[in-house]
């Protein structure tokens, strides 16, 4: 079967404001809004645009991480994924980790295409998508915004520094999602009713033979620097006047 | 173990990237470290001649292949491992150049990546950002692993020239794959000084309501002789560029002078801005985010204001 796999992960939502705990052993996480990772959203809207214009048969949403992991594998159901795999962790998942995790499930699903979002907004790490396309030894396109497949290859135009690049990769390949490749649909009331009927299996991480190993140790964490309070001033004139002041011009 | 640092230089083919002189700072930060820059390439030497000159760097590798026209992650990480064999850390820019290619390489090294080094406080110790910068983590990792790390450009003063390391070349014996393949880049060529290492930076947001509308804030960044920038929501909308967003998911910059116009302030573009010297936030709205952090603002019309801070510098 024609099948893509998309990696997804649960993540503080965008719009929460996150709070380094006074005791700086981490964030404030209690009774925060989670969601899923919006580049995973845009990488799964991807899978499923392929899918409906006939370019692959199924799409597999995973994940790794504890038991709260599968509200969000129940909104990508929702969203139009087939089928979810949800593969339990607790505590630290480092990216290694999830992508040793993820290579276990490519060789089960032995998919065509894998899209995962280019970072997680949590740890902004961006290092999951390369590391499995390396150890699945096969093609990655990162930080992609436009993808266009045909037989066995697929044309990837990537959001880089310097502009738009365009790469040529053979399939099976990974792909990571910039935010302007797609807008995610919106999940309709209907479908959260359909996606509760849509198989979620669980696999627990060490019977897939992966170690939980943390090889970074996260001594401890605080806020940033406050940057000191500005002045307002009122017009274009006493603008430039305090930037001649600052020597800025 | 004395610390030996390979740093993968970022390049064109002609010319050194700046980001790779801030890499080779952050390395001075490691006590003792030996440092050698590796520049993959088709034609490396100019390159290679440009990095020899970082004051800091001991020696430059310099590993030629047709196969390294282009910067591939998937041809060059196995070309960095082999490069890397007896080093203590690989370090990239935490560019889109470096946010490609090193987790591939410590992938391959079976090792975990630090990404986005802010600050070194040893050999194995490190600062971060995480949550769009809203929380700074400290890392520490198991010292007798080689560390692959990414580093944040804004956070460190670019190394100075006039140093004059050796170049030697070294010979990579690894298969490389053939499966990805360059076919082109698309960057628009301008004169405007580069958004990543301008000094002075004018950027825009979804206020500036089409591209025409945008143009106003070329006209004064070339009065500033500034670089221009942009909101997400002014990319998305077909304003400016990609190339020329700022934030999480953008470029993270450090000038002297950022003028935000026009832009609200969402904590994914204030990220982008933290290490700027002077803020500056032109907006309408006396409650927009972009005031708690502005070192100047001023509330009112961009329309009004920008011709006007035009004609007053002009
Ligand atoms: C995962 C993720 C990643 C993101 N990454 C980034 C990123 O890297 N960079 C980024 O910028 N955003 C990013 N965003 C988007 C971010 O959340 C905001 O949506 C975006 O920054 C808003 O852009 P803006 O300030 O231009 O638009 P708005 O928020 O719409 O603000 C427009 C501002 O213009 C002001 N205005 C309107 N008319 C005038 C006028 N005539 N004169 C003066 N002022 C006026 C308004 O008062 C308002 O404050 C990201 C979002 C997500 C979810």
């Amino acid at each position: 079967m024609k099948r893509i796999l998309v990696g997804i992960k649960r993540v503080v939502d965008y719009n929460v404001r996150v709070r380094v705990k006074p005791d700086g052993t981490g964030v404030v996480t209690d009774g925060v809004k989670m969601s899923i990772n919006p580049f995973d959203e845009i990488a799964l809207e991807e899978a499923l645009r392929i899918k409906e214009r006939g370019g692959a048969e199924e799409v597999v949403i995973a994940t790794i991480g504890p038991a709260e992991c599968q509200q969000q594998l129940r909104t990508a159901l929702a969203m139009g994924a087939d089928r979810a795999l949800h593969v339990q962790a607790d505590g630290v998942v480092e990216p290694l980790v999830a992508a040793r995790a993820l290579l276990k499930l490519i060789e089960r699903e032995q998919p065509f295409l894998v899209i995962v979002g280019k970072q997680a907004i949590d740890d902004d790490n961006s290092q999951t998508g390369p590391m499995l396309a390396a150890l699945w030894n096969r093609p990655q396109v990162t930080f992609a915004s436009k993808v266009e497949l045909s037989d066995g290859k697929a044309r990837v135009t990537r959001e880089v520094d310097a502009g738009l690049e365009t790469l040529e990769v053979d399939l099976p390949a990974l792909v990571t999602t910039d935010l302007r490749l797609n807008e995610p649909r919106y999940v309709k009331l209907p479908d959260i009713m359909k996606a509760k009927k849509k198989p979620l299996e669980t696999l627990p991480l060490n019977t897939l033979g992966v170690e939980a190993k943390q090889q970074l140790k996260l001594v401890k964490f605080e806020p940033p620097a406050q940057r000191q309070k500005g002045i307002r001033v009122k017009d274009a004139g006493e603008l430039v006047e305090a930037l001649k002041k600052k020597g800025l011009i | 173990m004395a610390a030996k640092v390979l740093i993968v230089a970022e390049h064109d083919g002609t010319k050194l990237n700046p980001s790779t002189a801030k890499s080779v700072t952050c390395a001075r930060g490691i006590q003792g470290a030996e440092i050698i820059v590796a520049v993959f390439a088709a034609k490396p030497d100019a390159v290679a001649a440009q990095a020899a000159q970082l004051a800091g760097v001991t020696r430059v590798l310099t590993i030629e292949n047709a196969a390294n026209e282009h910067a591939l992650a998937a041809v060059l990480a196995p070309q960095v491992v082999a490069v890397a064999k007896d080093c203590t850390h690989v370090l990239a820019a935490s560019t889109t150049f470096g946010k490609d290619l090193m987790p591939r390489v410590a992938a391959l090294l079976g090792t975990a990546q630090i990404s986005d080094i802010m600050a070194v406080e040893s050999a194995n110790r490190f600062r971060r950002p995480i949550y769009a910068g809203n929380a700074i983590v400290t890392v520490e990792t198991d010292p007798a692993a080689t560390i692959v790390g990414t580093v944040r450009s804004a956070s460190f003063e670019a190394a100075a020239s006039g140093g004059s390391a050796p170049i030697e070349k070294a010979s990579v014996n690894v298969e490389l794959p053939t499966h990805t393949r360059f076919v082109s880049v698309s960057a628009a060529k301008n004169d405007r000084p580069d958004l990543q290492t301008a000094s002075r930076v004018v950027s825009g947001g979804r206020a500036l309501g089409s591209a025409d509308g945008f143009k106003i804030l070329y006209s004064l960044a070339d009065k500033l002789g500034a670089a221009v920038g942009a909101s997400r929501a002014a990319v998305d909308a077909g304003y400016a560029p990609n190339e020329l967003q700022v934030g999480q998911t953008g470029k993270i910059i450090a000038p002297e002078l950022y003028m935000a116009v026009g832009i609200s302030g969402a904590i994914q573009h204030l990220t982008g801005i933290k290490d700027a010297r002077t803020i500056v936030a032109i907006n309408k709205d006396g409650e927009a985010p972009i005031f708690e952090v502005a070192d100047i603002g001023l509330v009112g019309d961009l329309f009004q204001i920008v011709p006007e801070l035009e004609r007053l510098i002009g």
